[in-house]
C-alpha cells in the first residue's frame, strides 16, 4: 500500500493528514518483520527509536508552518553511520556490541528534518566488498532473485529498498558501493562529489575516497535527499564550501554526453551492453549530443585502488584494539595478545586481507614502489577526467559490466571487488559525482532464468551533480525501468 | 664533569617536545588544562571513536609557526600532516597525527651564550606539529596498567636539533635558552616538571681521529628536568667511551633515565624494528603559509632573549649575571623597562631627582626587581608582575626616594612590603609609618646645635684629637632625630660645625 | 610471491594473530593482489605529483574554542574494562 511510493507522494500523504508518521512507520516496521527474513537486509531494526521519532514528527506535522522535506518519512541507514544510543556494527564482529556515544553529521541532519530511522542495514564488513557476503551477519539477498547478491557494499540498503522495506536509505561509496548495488537491485543511487556530504560519524573505510550518499526510487527523490544531506561541515575538514540547491530540470537539449570507450570492456555481458546502448539512443532522442570519448588509463583505476584503498583501511582499522570499545579478547595473556587475538577474532577474512595488503604497501622499502606510485597514477586519472570534461558535460556508462551473480561466487576470488567495480573506481578515485539509474533487465551469463536489473550511470565533473541529476531525470522522464518491482 | 677522555668527542642532538599553549586540543574541541581525575578532558575525537575526524586548531598552528620563526627556521609555503602508526594503549587511533616530510619549520638555529661570553650556534633541523598521546600508569606489583587520555590529543611542537652539542652544559644552556624563546613567543609554558616541555637527548661519541657522525646513537627518554638532562648526558658519555676504548660499539638503543639511581637503563628493546608506515593523512587538507600570514606573525614577534641580552647590556649597563636572571621572565623585563621610563620621567619633572645619577637609579631598579620584587612575586605565587599591586610608577618613586635619601634602605623594604600587600604610593606609606628620613639641613643643624651645647666635654675631647668622640656625637644626634636622620647629612653637617 | 615469513611479519606489525592455515591463505591472496597491481610498474609516472586528496582545499582550521564533552559516560560505557576512571589494560611491559 505505502511501499514503493516516492518521497513527494509520501510528503503529500503526510501533509494532507491522510496518514500519520506513526502509521507509516508501523507499516514499514511490519513489512520488515514479516519479509526481511528473506532478504537479510537489516542488521538492527530500531522499532522503539522509530516509533518515538514518528510520534515527534506527528507532533511537528500537527503544528502550523511548513514541514521539512523528510519530516515524518521513514528511512534506513547503512550500519556504517554512527547513531547515538543505537548499536552500530559496520557488519563486523569487532563492533558487534558497539553503541556510539554520538551521531554522524548526516544523522543529525535527518533528526533535524524529523525523519524516522527504521533500522541499520547490512553491508560488507567495514564496507570491504561488493556483494555483502563479507558481512559478519550473513549476506543480504537480491529481491529480484534471492539466490543472487544484491551487490555491495551498500547491498543491505539497496535490497531493503528494492523489497519495499523503506522509502529510501543512506548508503556510502568508496569505489562503487552505491552504484553497483543500486544497479544490481534496480534502484537509483547517488554517489556525491567527494566532500559534498560530511563523512563525520560514518565509520571510515578509505578516507580519501569515502562519499556518503543515498539510494531511492527515482532521481527526483535523490535530488530531494541531496539538498538535505549536502553541505560543508565544520567537523569534516574535507567538505567543500559549495552550497547545494539542486533543481529538478529534465531538459537535456544540447547536453554533451560522452561515451568513454574504455568502459565497454571485454567480458561485459551482452545483455548489459545492449541495454546501455538502448539507453544512450534514448538520451540522443531527448536532444543530448552523444560523443565517443576516451579516458585511456581507466583500466589502471582498479589497480591503483587495490593499493590506496587497503593502505587507508589498514590505518583506519588500527583503532580497533580491544581497549576502549568493541570486542576485547578474553583469552589474551599479555598486552600483545589483547591486540593480536582481538583483531584476529574481530575481523573477517576480507578485512584481514586488506589490512595486511595495506600494511605491506606502506611499510619501509615498499612505500615508494606501491603507495607513492599508485598516488601518482591517481593524479594521471584525475588529469584525464579533467581533460574529458572539457569536451563533454557528463559521461554515460554501465554501472557494472554484468548483472547480479550468484551468492558464493565472490567469496572464492580475492580480486572480486576490484573487478566488479572497475567501472566505478576511476571516478571514485577522482572524487567525481555520479548517479546510477535502472535501464532494463538482462539475462545473467551464468544461465540463470531470471532477468536481472541493469544499471546505467552518469558521471560528472567535480561538484557537477546538477548535470548528472538532469541526465538521470531526463532518462526517467521517458522510461519506467525505475518503476519496475520484484515479485513479492 | 665535562672532562672528556683525550681525543673522544661527544656528539649530542636533542629532541624536544613542547606543549603548545592552547585552550583546546590539536584536532578537536576537548579542553586543555590540568584535570584532577583521569579521562576528563576527553571527547569522541580524543578516544578515537569510529567515524570521528580531526580538524586543525588554528591557534596551535600559529604558535608553532611563531616558535619556528623565533628559532630562525624557514617556514615552507606548504606543510602537511601524516599518520605515524604504532600500537600502544595510550595512542587511541593506533596512529599519531604528526608531520613527516613537510614539517612547518625547517633549518634554523639558536645562538646560545656560554658562561665565558662565547656564542655557540646550535642548528635546528626541524620543528613539527603533532598530537600528544595519553598517559599509562603502572600500579606497582599489579598485573595491569591504567590509561588516562587527558593529555591525548594535546598540541605539541617537536623540535629537533642538529647534533651540534658537545657537553652536558651546552645542552642545558641550549634547553634554557629554548625554554625562554618559546615562553617569549607565548608558544608554551615549557615547564619540564609539569611535562609541558620534554627532552630526549641523542648521544654518541666520536672516536679519536674519526670524521663524520658515529654509526650509532643512544636515545635517552624519561627526563623531566634540566638537571637530569645534564646528568644523563654526563652518565652516558663515559659509559660509551669505555665501550669504545675496548674496541666495541655501543648498541643503538633507547635508554631511560632512572632518577633514583642516577643511571641510564636500557629499555626493553623491541623485537621488531619500528616501521611507522607514515603516509599523508587524508582527513586533513594541507597548510599553506602565505607571505602575508608570515609577515603578520613577524610583526607580532616580541624581542627575543638573545637580542634583549645585548640591548640590556648596552642600554642599561647591567651586569651579565643580572641580565641572565632578568630575561628569564619576559614580563619582568617589560616591567623593569617600564620602571626605567618612569625613572626618566621623574628626572625630567622633579628638581631633586635631576641631580641623581640615572645609571645608579637603573641599577638599583634592576636589583629591586631581581630581589625584593621577585621574592614577593614568588611567595604570592604571581607569575605576572603586572598583576601585583605595585605599579611601575610607584616602584620608580620608591627607587628615587632611596637614592635621594628620603628613606633609608631598610625602611624602604618595610614600605615596599606594604606597597606589595596593600598597594599605595610610597611617600604616603612612609609618612603613615613615620619612616621619613630627615634630610632637611636646617632641621638637622638645629638638633646638632642642641647636642653640641649639651655635650661640651665630648666636643672638647674631639677637638683634642679623640676621633671616638665624633661617633658619640653622631649617635646623640641620630638619637635626637629618632633614628630618621639622613646619616650622610648628619656626618657632613657635624664635621662642619666642629671645624 | 610473498614468503610465509613476510606474511607473518605483516601480521605482527598489524597486530593480527594468524593461524597457520590463515597464513597460507593470506600468502596466496596477497600474492595474487600484488600480481594484479604489478602492471602499474610499467606506467610512466615521471613528472607526476602524488595525489593524496582530491578536494584542493587548504588551511581548513577551527578556532581554538574548548568544549566540554557532556556524554563521557556514554563513551566509557563501551569500555571492556575500567578502574577508577582509567581504562584498564594488561600490564604494559
Ligand atoms: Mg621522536
Ligand atoms: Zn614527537
Amino acid at each position: 500500500m505505502f511501499e514503493y511510493l516516492e518521497l513527494s507522494e509520501l510528503r503529500n500523504l503526510l501533509d494532507t493528514k491522510q496518514i500519520s508518521s506513526v502509521e507509516l512507520t508501523k507499516y514499514f516496521l511490519h513489512r520488515i518483520k514479516s519479509l526481511d527474513e528473506k532478504y537479510n537486509s537489516f542488521v538492527t531494526v530500531t522499532e522503539d527509536v522509530a516509533l518515538a521519532q514518528a510520534a515527534q514528527a506527528d507532533e511537528f506535522l500537527a503544528s502550523p508552518g511548513e514541514n521539512p522535506a523528510l519530516c515524518g518519512i521513514p528511512y534506513a541507514a547503512k550500519d556504517l553511520f554512527c547513531t547515538k544510543g543505537v548499536r552500530t556494527t559496520a557488519s563486523s564482529k569487532i563492533l558487534d556490541n558497539y553503541v556510539p556515544p554520538y551521531d554522524a553529521t548526516v544523522i543529525t541532519k535527518l533528526k533535524e528534518q524529523k525523519s524516522v530511522l527504521l533500522g541499520k542495514t547490512n553491508l560488507d564488513q567495514f564496507a570491504h566488498g561488493s556483494s555483502t557476503e563479507t558481512s559478519a551477519y550473513g549476506p543480504s539477498k537480491n529481491p529480484w532473485d534471492t539466490s543472487r547478491i544484491p551487490g555491495g557494499s551498500s547491498g543491505g540498503s539497496t535490497a531493503a529498498l528494492a523489497a519495499g522495506l523503506c522509502p529510501w536509505a543512506l548508503a556510502t561509496e568508496t569505489g562503487g558501493s552505491i552504484r553497483l548495488p543500486a544497479s544490481l537491485c534496480g534502484v537509483s543511487g547517488w554517489k556525491p562529489t567527494y566532500g559534498r556530504v560530511s563523512r563525520y560519524g560514518c565509520i571510515a573505510m578509505a578516507s580519501s575516497l569515502d562519499s556518503m550518499g543515498a539510494v531511492a526510487y527515482s532521481v527526483k527523490d535523490l535530488i530531494i535527499l541531496a539538498n538535505v544531506l549536502s553541505g560543508q561541515d565544520p567537523k569534516d575538514s574535507t567538505t567543500g564550501h559549495k552550497t547545494a540547491n539542486f533543481t529538478v530540470n529534465s531538459d537535456i537539449k544540447g547536453l554533451r554526453i560522452g561515451i568513454p570507450r574504455e568502459y565497454f570492456i571485454e567480458g561485459m555481458e551482452a545483455g548489459v551492453k545492449a541495454k546501455i546502448e538502448e539507453a544512450i539512443k534514448e538520451m540522443e532522442k531527448l536532444g543530448a549530443v552523444i560523443k565517443e570519448v576516451s579516458v585511456p588509463h581507466t583500466r589502471y583505476g582498479s589497480l591503483v585502488y587495490a593499493i590506496v584503498c587497503p593502505a587507508e583501511i589498514a590505518s583506519n582499522l588500527s583503532r580497533y584494539d580491544g581497549i576502549r570499545y568493541g570486542l576485547s579478547s578474553k583469552e589474551a595473556k599479555s598486552l600483545y595478545e589483547v591486540y593480536a587475538k582481538t583483531r584476529d577474532a574481530g575481523f573477517g577474512d576480507e578485512a584481514k586481507r586488506r589490512i595486511l595488503t595495506g600494511t605491506y604497501v606502506l611499510s619501509a622499502g615498499y612505500y615508494d614502489a606501491y603507495y607513492k606510485r599508485a598516488q601518482k597514477i591517481r593524479r594521471l586519472l584525475v588529469n584525464e577526467f579533467e581533460e574529458v570534461f572539457k569536451e563533454v558535460d557528463v559521461l554515460a556508462a554501465p554501472s557494472s559490466p554484468n548483472v547480479a551473480v550468484a551468492i558464493g561466487e565472490a567469496a572464492s576470488n580475492p580480486l572480486f571487488g576490484y573487478i566488479a567495480d572497475q567501472l566505478n573506481i576511476p571516478s571514485s578515485l577522482a572524487g567525481l559525482p555520479a548517479v546510477s539509474v535502472p535501464c532494463g533487465f538482462a539475462a545473467p551469463s551464468d544461465g540463470g532464468s531470471t532477468h536481472m536489473p541493469v544499471g546505467l550511470q552518469f558521471m560528472g565533473p567535480q561538484w557537477g551533480e546538477q548535470a548528472v541529476f538532469n541526465a538521470g531525470l531526463a532518462y526517467q522522464s521517458v522510461t519506467d525501468w525505475h518503476k519496475q518491482r520484484p515479485k513479492a | 664533569m665535562d672532562e672528556v677522555k683525550d681525543g673522544y668527542k661527544p656528539v649530542i642532538g636533542l629532541e624536544i617536545h613542547v606543549q603548545l599553549k592552547t585552550k583546546s586540543k590539536m584536532f578537536g574541541p576537548a579542553p586543555m588544562g590540568e584535570a584532577e581525575e583521569a579521562n576528563v578532558n576527553i571527547d569522541e575525537i580524543v578516544t578515537g571513536e569510529p567515524g570521528v575526524l580531526p580538524v586543525v586548531n588554528k591557534e596551535a598552528v600559529r604558535l608553532g609557526v611563531m616558535a619556528g620563526l623565533a628559532l630562525n627556521c624557514t617556514i615552507p609555503e606548504f606543510s602537511k600532516f601524516d599518520r605515524k602508526h604504532y600500537f600502544y594503549p595510550d595512542l587511541p587511533k593506533g596512529y599519531q597525527i604528526s608531520q613527516y616530510d613537510e614539517p612547518i619549520a625547517q633549518k634554523g638555529y639558536v645562538n646560545v651564550t656560554m658562561p665565558d661570553g662565547r656564542i655557540k650556534r646550535v642548528g635546528i633541523t626541524r620543528a613539527h606539529l603533532e598530537e600528544d598521546a595519553g598517559k599509562n600508569v603502572h600500579p606497582e606489583g599489579l598485573p595491569y596498567s591504567l590509561v588516562d587520555y587527558n593529555r591525548a590529543g594535546a598540541p605539541l611542537l617537536e623540535i629537533v636539533t642538529d647534533p651540534d652539542l658537545e657537553t652536558a652544559e651546552e645542552a642545558r644552556l641550549f634547553l634554557e635558552e629554548l625554554q625562554r624563546i618559546v615562553r617569549y613567543v607565548g608558544a608554551s609554558d615549557a615547564d619540564m616538571e609539569k611535562g609541558s616541555m620534554r627532552c630526549e637527548p641523542n648521544i654518541s661519541v666520536r672516536k679519536p681521529g674519526e670524521e663524520g657522525l658515529p654509526k650509532y646513537k643512544v636515545e635517552v627518554k624519561n627526563i623531566n628536568s634540566f638537571r637530569f638532562a645534564e646528568a644523563a648526558i654526563n652518565y652516558e658519555i663515559p659509559r660509551q667511551i669505555e665501550i669504545l676504548e675496548q674496541g666495541g660499539m655501543p648498541k643503538q638503543v633507547t635508554m631511560g633515565w632512572n632518577e633514583k639511581e642516577s643511571v641510564t637503563v636500557e629499555q626493553r628493546s623491541k623485537e621488531e624494528a619500528n616501521d611507522y608506515r607514515y603516509f599523508p593523512d587524508p582527513d586533513l587538507p594541507v597548510l599553506q603559509f602565505t607571505p602575508e600570514y608570515l609577515d603578520d606573525l613577524r610583526s607580532r614577534m616580541p624581542e627575543l632573549p638573545a637580542a634583549k641580552r645585548v640591548r640590556f647590556a648596552e642600554e642599561y649597563g647591567l651586569k651579565p649575571a643580572d641580565i641572565d636572571t632578568l630575561i628569564n621572565s619576559k614580563t619582568l623585563t617589560y616591567y623593569f623597562e617600564d620602571v626605567v621610563s618612569e625613572l626618566r620621567e621623574w628626572q625630567t619633572s622633579d628638581d631633586a631627582a635631576k641631580k641623581l645619577d640615572i645609571q645608579k637609579l637603573i641599577s638599583k631598579a634592576a636589583n629591586w626587581c631581581l630581589q625584593d620584587f621577585s621574592a614577593a612575586l614568588n611567595s604570592a605565587n604571581l607569575k605576572d608582575p603586572y598583576e601585583s599591586r605595585v605599579s611601575p610608577e610607584n616602584f620608580a618613586e620608591l627607587i628615587v626616594m632611596i637614592e635621594n635619601g628620603t628613606i633609608s634602605g631598610s625602611a624602604a623594604k618595610t614600605v615596599f612590603k606594604v606597597m606589595f600587600e596593600k598597594g599605595g604610593e610610597p611617600d604616603n606609606i612612609m609618612q603613615d609609618l613615620g619612616l621619613a628620613q630627615v634630610s632637611d639641613e636646617g632641621a638637622i643643624e638645629a638638633i646638632i646645635d642642641q647636642v653640641l651645647a649639651e655635650n661640651a666635654k665630648a666636643v672638647a675631647d674631639y677637638k683634642a684629637g679623640a676621633e671616638k668622640s665624633f661617633g658619640f656625637l653622631v649617635g646623640q644626634t641620630m638619637k635626637a632625630l629618632k633614628g630618621q636622620g639622613n646619616p650622610g647629612k648628619v656626618n657632613e653637617l657635624l664635621r662642619k660645625k666642629l671645624l | 610471491m610473498l614468503t610465509l615469513d613476510e606474511v607473518k611479519k605483516l601480521g605482527s606489525l598489524a597486530r593480527i594473530e594468524l593461524s597457520s592455515e590463515e597464513l597460507e591463505q593470506m600468502q596466496k591472496d596477497l600474492s595474487a593482489i600484488l600480481d594484479y597491481v604489478e602492471e602499474l610498474k610499467s606506467v610512466d609516472v615521471s613528472g607526476l605529483e602524488v595525489l593524496s586528496q582530491v578536494t584542493g582545499l587548504v588551511n581548513v582550521q577551527r578556532q581554538d574554542e574548548p568544549k566540554l564533552c557532556d556524554f563521557r559516560d556514554d563513551i566509557f560505557a563501551n569500555a571492556p574494562e575500567m578502574k577508577d576512571g582509567y581504562y584498564k589494560v594488561k600490564a604494559i611491559l
